[in-house]
């Protein structure tokens, strides 16, 4: 006989996983129910972790609260809340490009996390951010930077047993942008995106892409690029060979493929469009951008 | 922590017993088949088009993306409960005939669900906020121009409702 277990405390999901560790963790349910319906994945037992409320809810931490801890469970439409949009505005963008607004209110970061899709819009912003993920099974809590987590094309890190349970990602003081090419101008998958955040006191500028290689992808050269040349005290817009420069190398940092969506060819020229245009926003002569 | 083979689903505020469902059957799959609720539609079983929508705890979803038994015990509203009677017709309902904004109408369940939610949290939508609210409705037919000024009467409508 097949359960479904609808945990109500965190603890509960982890003592269902616990005794079956193979069962399905499900939060939204708008990824992993396109593929029950379409008969490509089995159901078996599936532990239901949409009505934990410690998944929920999110907070301020770290000494000078400058660590935001987003629980799992946060939907697409609580993330492009104003309250949180103003303290991560990237990945509130992000997230106000998922889907539909009925999308959006089943939708967790949790579960854009588990899939670990290339294209998934979350994963640019959390690669840009150095976010890191916390896991929980009964055998305690660990955290893996997001590098380690999302590992392969829908490969993540998790083991059997295992929930993931928030995200933590720094407060920056700095303009952020999330970007996103795709057919059309809502409800789609990204063909291309690209997420860029700044941090003026750090003087550094952080740039990731997604649906052009297996996992997001830092330009690191992009950055270095970034952080000698930019003006983080004015913010002034940088010279045209800056901004060319950093599209060049933010492209080169990409490894599409050629697929149903797009071609390689065309992603990486979308890549510096989207470079291009994100740091003309960034820094677009406006020193006193709230963070 | 409740565990369940067989659930019941409250819908339209009515308790409602499923037995013998299988595994994995979708919120939209219980409610057509299971509960003779034929009123949300079913195309894509993908999210795309949105003529699934039903109301889950007061928010809009794709009931084809729900699964059925973990929704046991929510609050769901299908388009069957949009209004108390039968026989009436909502502001949102009134707005699309009065618009013409009906042609074939499969989606049109979805859409008064979502026009219904989006003049819940706003009765006042710029044209962009419209657009956005129903982003998640595919119309094949229209090309959405009545379906806009059936948002604009019905919002007229839900004001003057609350403001006496």
């Amino acid at each position: 006989m097949v359960t479904v277990t609808i945990a109500t405390s965190i603890d509960d999901a982890c003592a269902a996983l616990d005794s079956d560790p193979g069962a399905l963790v499900m939060a939204g349910g708008t990824d992993l129910m396109v593929e029950v319906n379409r008969g490509t994945r089995l159901v078996g037992n599936v532990v239901a972790v949409d009505r934990v409320p410690e998944l929920r809810g999110w907070s301020l931490e770290g000494d000078r609260s400058d660590v935001l801890r987003l629980g799992a469970g946060t939907t697409c439409a609580d993330l492009a809340e104003p309250s949180l949009a103003k303290l991560v505005p990237a990945l509130a963008q992000a997230a106000r490009t998922v889907g539909s607004p009925q999308i959006r209110n089943a939708a967790t970061l949790g579960g854009n996390l588990a899939t670990a899709s290339p294209a998934g819009d979350t994963l640019p912003v959390l690669a840009a951010l150095d976010a890191e993920v916390e896991l929980r099974s009964s055998a305690g809590t660990r955290r893996l930077p997001l590098d380690e987590f999302v590992v392969g094309v829908k490969v993540n890190a998790l083991v059997p047993g295992e929930l993931i349970t928030a995200i933590r990602v720094p407060v920056l003081n700095g303009p952020q942008e999330f970007l996103k090419v795709g057919t059309r101008n809502a409800m789609v998958i990204a063909v291309t995106s690209l997420a860029l955040v700044v941090d003026r006191p750090g003087r550094t500028v952080r740039v990731a892409l997604g649906s052009v290689a297996p996992v997001p992808v830092r330009a690191i050269e992009a950055e270095v690029l970034a952080a000698e040349r930019c003006d983080f005290d004015g913010m002034s817009v940088p010279p045209d060979e800056v901004v060319e420069r950093f599209a060049i190398l933010t492209a080169d940092a990409a490894r599409p493929i050629d697929d149903h969506r797009g071609s390689a060819a065309y992603r990486r020229h979308a890549v510096s469009v989207l470079a291009r245009r994100a740091i003309r926003r960034a820094f677009s002569g406006v020193p006193s951008v709230a963070a | 922590m409740t565990t369940s083979e067989d659930f019941s689903l409250v819908v339209n505020g009515s308790h409602r017993s499923v037995v013998d469902a299988l595994p994995g059957e979708s919120l939209l799959f219980v409610l057509r088949e299971r509960l003779g609720l034929i009123g949300s539609k079913n195309a894509c079983e993908e999210g795309e088009c949105g003529s699934c929508t039903v109301r889950l705890d007061g928010e809009t979803v794709c009931s084809c993306l729900v699964l059925a038994a973990a929704a046991a015990d929510r609050e769901v509203v299908t388009i069957e409960g949009l209004t108390s009677e039968e026989a009436v017709l909502s502001d949102v309902q009134q707005a699309f005939l009065d618009a013409g904004a009906v042609q074939c109408g499969f989606c049109t369940p979805g859409l008064l669900m979502a026009v219904d939610a989006l003049l819940d949290a706003d009765d006042e939508p710029d044209e962009l906020t419209v657009r956005e609210a129903i982003s998640g409705n595919l119309c094949r037919c229209t090309g959405y121009g009545r379906i806009l000024d059936a948002v604009d009467r019905a919002a007229s409508a839900r004001r003057s409702q609350v403001t006496p």
